[in-house]
């Protein structure tokens, strides 16, 4: 784990708010915008933030009176890799009914096109509207079962998983003198067969930047904090209050134990909805009228200076004076580019002044700004040193 | 009357004999930054289009990973919309499967790299049967040959009425309205098909084009039927003018039937280039080219698809083997079309033209796998090109190098600005979509027929 807490922010529609496009300052002209989505980028990544969470389903829209139409996270994210340095990029990637070679390769290939940056946040779709648009699965019955959604998501991340092992990292070989351009022993076969699917092949994508991009999940059902304590690098919950953060960290601390692997390398981030500046309760209320969002108590929401904001998160992640004890903050700015603007511009000098940003440059890959280790491929047998002649 | 005008593509060094990585010159086929150095030069030069093709599963050969040819690469779609990102002009096409694929996940991320690339898309339409590629995936090898092309011309179907449920201007001004979208700008989809079910309102705005410009690979009747129906694009192999004229009269000569004229369909070949200050020297250097293709293990592997059998314990500098090759025909190699008839009749051939011409294994491979393309000086290329386009043996070229990923730079360099002064090439863009670039109409749209309508008139 990083020595000061993660911050992350989510970019989506034209803020957490579902009637931030009602204001003029969201320009919702210009929400389905190239431009906007490299500006907003571009934003976090000069206030050295961690991460962005680019989310979004399959279907047109999350919530009533809220933005329809979206991109597709994946895509928005790799067209902003080669304009952005150092930031993460975490789309969100649906697994329920993409083909999981499909999912494999894509996260791979952010991997390459941003140079080490990519994560990808492993998302089910509960939605029969999506379900219907898609097509392939039959939604008569209604809403899909969750325990299966995620059992599903479980074969996808592990397909992927091997995916990313499949190419050790020196199975390119380029031997003139015998003509062979790969060893192909040092490629491996996924063989993964499953129900409803199964994979036989590798990856067509050699072994990415960072070997496995960090799996984040939103855990927000008991079935998805058990998927996240086996799956995940980073797991990012909503909680209301420290009590609630308290408890969430300690089941999937449990869980994540239970699994077989070290509560110390997966990172727990609460939620914020952040509204910053001296108008803030002002556009919330304005905004409540067109939609109420009281409808959603899980979330912490912070409205006003950002000293408060920086505050919080001191308080959230601090291990010890009652602190949460959290390894970071997710904020999800109410309107955007204002909520965000102010956070990069007002709160992180703050942080840094606290001791509770990093103060160097940010690290090369994702897995670094996490402190994870770039893992070797699981079908290593050999050093990479050792081999060379078949 | 105006010269009729060239369109030129530039193909990404793909995964197949053709690319040489031998050469200290080759670089990665996976790091962005090739992919970039190919855009950059194509958009520099002002052609048409990027174009990239599709892995679906490693090649195998013996029953193990063919490894003798470049093989990794990486995903088609995100490696389009990050060239979108570092280009402003230059169309971004991608070769993407309609067999492994919904209409409904397609139709969202074709849309989203025609926004993000603001109006640059273009997909080439594809369809695969085989098993040995369905192993990777939840359909698996199900559906028969023939059915390959029905199931595309659905999905095909289902993805313009996506792309149409969506107005152009769908998001109401300033936000101050009751909603996000102006009333009755998006319309849900019901489409109940064959293929495919699917109903509702799509999720990804109208592209500027519309539509992706679309692109068609298949030579059979089916093949040549769905581009003269369906397709802006069609990419071929005749390289030659006469198979070429005959080809481009056979696939435009059915465009009338759908009620389109010959500018609506472009025919574009794929051909390698290989140049040189001499004809002499670019011969000689098309023929380094073929030698470096084809290695000694390369050319035993090359005869292992038609022998059907093991053939490693002959010399690639000797004669061809005296057995004919396996009476059943058994297909060696997975994952790369190869069609041969009758193998023995063939074998047959290559002996005999190996004994006349005093041909090793290599030589008769270096020989009968070349298929040709544009090798001379730079205006002879040019007017090749040229004449090619105004006897109507096709509408320009799909660019295939050599070499990832600097094989274009000298075409960008040497040959493109004769054409330019041939007045058969543009000197700017003229537009900034790749419907633009290639002459063709706007998107066919059809919404103002009921929705049941709809479906015929897009057929």
């Amino acid at each position: 784990m990083p020595p000061t807490p993660l911050l992350g922010v989510e970019l989506s529609d034209a803020g957490a708010h579902p009637a931030a496009w009602r204001l003029p300052a969201a320009d919702p002209g210009h929400l389905h915008d190239p431009a906007r989505w490299v500006s907003l980028v571009r934003a976090a990544q000069r206030g050295g933030l961690d991460l962005v969470l680019l989310p979004g389903g399959l279907g047109p829209a999350d919530v009533d009176g809220g933005v329809r139409g979206r991109l597709d996270p994946l895509l928005t994210a790799s067209f902003v890799a080669p304009l952005t340095t150092g930031v993460g990029l975490v789309p969100t990637v649906t697994t329920t009914h993409t083909e999981p070679f499909h999912v494999g390769k894509a996260v791979q290939t952010l991997d390459w096109v941003s140079r080490g940056r990519a994560g990808w946040e492993v998302a089910v779709s509960r939605s029969p509207e999506e379900a219907a648009l898609v097509g392939r699965k039959d939604v008569a019955g209604g809403a899909l079962e969750e325990e299966e959604l995620w059992a599903e998501a479980d074969d996808v991340a592990e397909v992927v998983a091997r995916m990313e092992d499949s190419w050790e990292d020196d199975a390119e070989v380029r031997d003139v003198a015998t003509g062979r351009f790969v060893d192909r022993d040092r490629i491996h076969a996924v063989a993964f067969e499953g129900d409803p699917f199964s994979v036989a092949g590798a990856s067509i994508t050699p072994r990415s930047p960072q070997g496995r991009p960090p799996v984040v999940v939103r855990a927000d059902s008991a079935a998805a904090l058990r998927f996240a304590a086996r799956r995940a690098d980073v797991v990012r919950v909503p909680a209301h209050d420290l009590a609630t953060a308290v408890a969430h960290r300690r089941a999937l601390h449990r869980l994540v134990a239970e699994a077989g692997r070290d509560p110390e390398e997966v990172a727990l981030l609460v939620e914020v909805v952040a509204w910053l500046g001296p108008d803030a309760a002002e556009r919330r209320d304005a905004l409540d009228r067109w939609t109420p969002t009281n409808t959603n108590p899980g979330t912490v929401e912070h409205v006003g200076d950002a000293a408060g904001l920086a505050d919080l998160v001191g308080a959230w992640t601090g291990g010890r004076d009652g602190g949460a004890g959290v390894d970071g903050v997710v904020v999800r700015p109410a309107v955007l580019p204002l909520d965000l603007d102010a956070l990069v511009d007002d709160v992180v000098p703050l942080l840094r002044r606290r001791g509770l940003r990093p103060t160097g440059p940010p690290a090369r890959t994702l897995r670094g700004t996490l402190g994870l280790d770039r893992p070797a491929s699981r079908y290593a047998r050999v050093p990479a040193t050792a081999g060379g002649a078949r | 009357m105006s010269r009729r005008q060239v369109h030129l593509g530039a193909h990404f060094p793909g995964v197949n004999s053709t690319t040489v990585w031998t050469d200290p010159r080759s670089r990665s086929q996976v790091d962005l930054s090739s992919f970039e150095h190919l855009a950059r030069t194509a958009e520099e030069a002002r052609l048409d289009f990027f174009f990239l093709a599709e892995g679906l599963r490693l090649r195998e050969h013996k029953g193990e990973l063919f490894d003798l040819d470049v093989v990794g690469r990486p995903d088609t779609l995100p490696v389009l919309a990050a060239l979108a990102a570092v280009t402003e002009r230059l169309g971004l096409v991608g070769t993407i499967t309609t067999t492994f694929n919904e209409p409904y996940e397609l139709a969202r991320q074709w849309a989203t790299l025609d926004l993000l690339s603001r109006g640059r898309a273009g997909w080439n339409v594809v369809t695969s049967s085989d098993a040995f590629h369905g192993a990777n995936f939840r359909r698996g090898g199900f559906l028969p040959h023939a059915e390959r092309y029905t199931r595309a011309a659905e999905l095909l179907d289902v993805a313009r009425q996506l792309w149409d449920a969506w107005d152009d201007d769908a998001v109401a001004a300033a936000g101050a309205g009751e909603t996000f979208l102006r009333p009755g700008a998006v319309r849900p989809v019901d489409h109940r098909g064959r293929q495919f079910t699917v109903r509702g309102e799509p999720g990804t705005p109208r592209g500027p084009q519309g539509h992706p410009v679309l692109f068609q690979a298949g030579d059979s009747a089916e093949g040549r039927d769905l581009a003269a129906r369906e397709a802006d694009v069609v990419f071929t192999a005749h390289s030659t003018v006469e198979a070429g004229q005959a080809f481009y009269a056979d696939v435009k000569g059915r465009l009338a039937a759908h009620g389109r004229t010959e500018d609506d369909l472009k025919v574009l070949p794929a051909v390698t280039v290989v140049l040189g200050d001499t004809e002499a020297e670019a011969r000689d250097r098309a023929r380094h080219v073929r030698e470096q293709q084809v290695t000694g293990p390369a050319a035993i592997a090359f005869l292992e698809q038609l022998w059907g059998r093991d053939l490693t314990a002959y010399d690639p500098d000797g004669p061809l083997p005296a057995e004919d090759p396996e009476p059943e025909h058994v297909s060696v190699t997975r994952g790369r079309v190869r069609h041969h008839r009758d193998p023995a009749a063939l074998a047959r051939q290559w002996r005999e033209q190996a004994a006349a011409n005093r041909w090793s294994i290599r030589e008769l491979v270096i020989a009968v796998g070349d298929r040709g393309g544009l090798v001379g000086t730079p205006s002879s290329v040019a007017r090749q090109v040229d004449e090619a386009v105004q006897c109507r043996a096709c509408d320009g070229y799909i660019l295939v190098p050599h070499l990832t990923p600097t094989g274009l730079d000298d075409v960008a360099a040497r040959v493109v600005p004769l054409l330019q002064e041939r007045g058969v090439f543009r000197a700017d863009y003229a537009g900034p979509t790749l419907r633009d670039h290639l002459g063709l109409g706007p998107a066919r749209r059809p919404t103002t027929a009921p929705a049941d309508d709809r479906r015929l008139v897009a057929r």
